[in-house]
């Protein structure tokens, strides 16, 4: 996962680019079988233990999702941990350190 | 869509997988995830499974920043914010798509009710968006127009 965090004034600005196929189970592969649905579930950011970003996906989410969002009360320096999961079970935890303007 | 044998125990396998997941994320308990309104084959389904069958109202206080033409179905860059008060959560979805949910935010005390993602699009069709607000869901769509559909054969 690759991840951007800027701080501005109060906000901070997250931008996440998640490396996964999002496969929508519903195309076949060379010899015709299907592919099973592979598609990140949820996607989870925490400041201070803090939940600030929640959503949940769908398989009508591109492959290698971007996300990004703004959230208040949080500055350069300090961190951020984003994570998400699967609907296979995989899931991966990163943290950020919040980068200043 | 038929649904076999194998198709149904594979889904029910997945939601018992992400049932199981879910338990061992104690800090913030959130609503069980919508996977009914995910696999939803309608938008008023899918809209039904998702929020239950509150009132909608279209609204000027959601902005949807969208391509008018999309070359290339599989990344339709999306930008949602509004400015209703009280909003507690936003839904995007393509109605065209063979699911039409494509994903949920909740808007959370911290943060901007603005988000911006990259989403599939079967074909021209409208993106709707729906702002849970109080008891109320306000709504706002907007067309795109894809040349080559992002869901595959």
């Amino acid at each position: 996962m690759k991840v951007k965090a800027v701080a501005k004034g109060d906000a901070v600005s997250v931008k996440m680019l998640i490396k996964h196929p999002m496969e929508m189970g519903r195309r076949k592969d060379a010899e015709g079988n299907l592919i099973p649905a592979h598609y990140i579930t949820e996607v989870t950011v925490k400041y201070n233990g803090e939940i600030v970003f929640h959503s949940e996906l769908g398989p009508g989410v591109s492959m290698d999702p971007y996300l990004a969002f703004t959230f208040d009360g949080a500055k350069a320096g300090e961190s951020i941990s984003l994570s998400w999961m699967d609907n296979k079970g995989q899931s991966e935890r990163v943290d950020a350190i919040i980068g200043g303007t | 869509m038929t649904i076999t044998r194998r198709r149904f125990l594979r889904t029910l396998g997945g939601t018992l997988a992400s049932a199981a997941l879910a338990v061992t994320i104690p800090l913030q308990v959130f609503a069980k995830r919508s996977d009914e309104a995910f696999l939803s084959g309608s938008l008023e389904e899918a809209i039904n499974a998702k929020y239950g069958s509150l009132p909608i109202e279209d609204s000027g206080q959601i902005q949807i920043k969208a391509p008018q033409i999309a070359e290339n179905g599989a990344f339709v860059p999306v930008t949602i914010s509004t400015d209703i008060p009280g909003a507690t959560s936003i839904s995007i979805f393509a109605e065209a798509n063979f699911s039409p949910l494509v994903a949920s935010f909740d808007v959370l005390p911290r943060m901007h009710p603005d988000v911006s993602l990259r989403i599939r699009m079967a074909k021209t069709s409208d993106i709707t968006v729906l702002v849970k607000a109080g008891d109320k869901l306000y709504r706002a769509t907007r067309e795109v127009k894809v040349t080559i559909g992002g869901c595959g054969g």
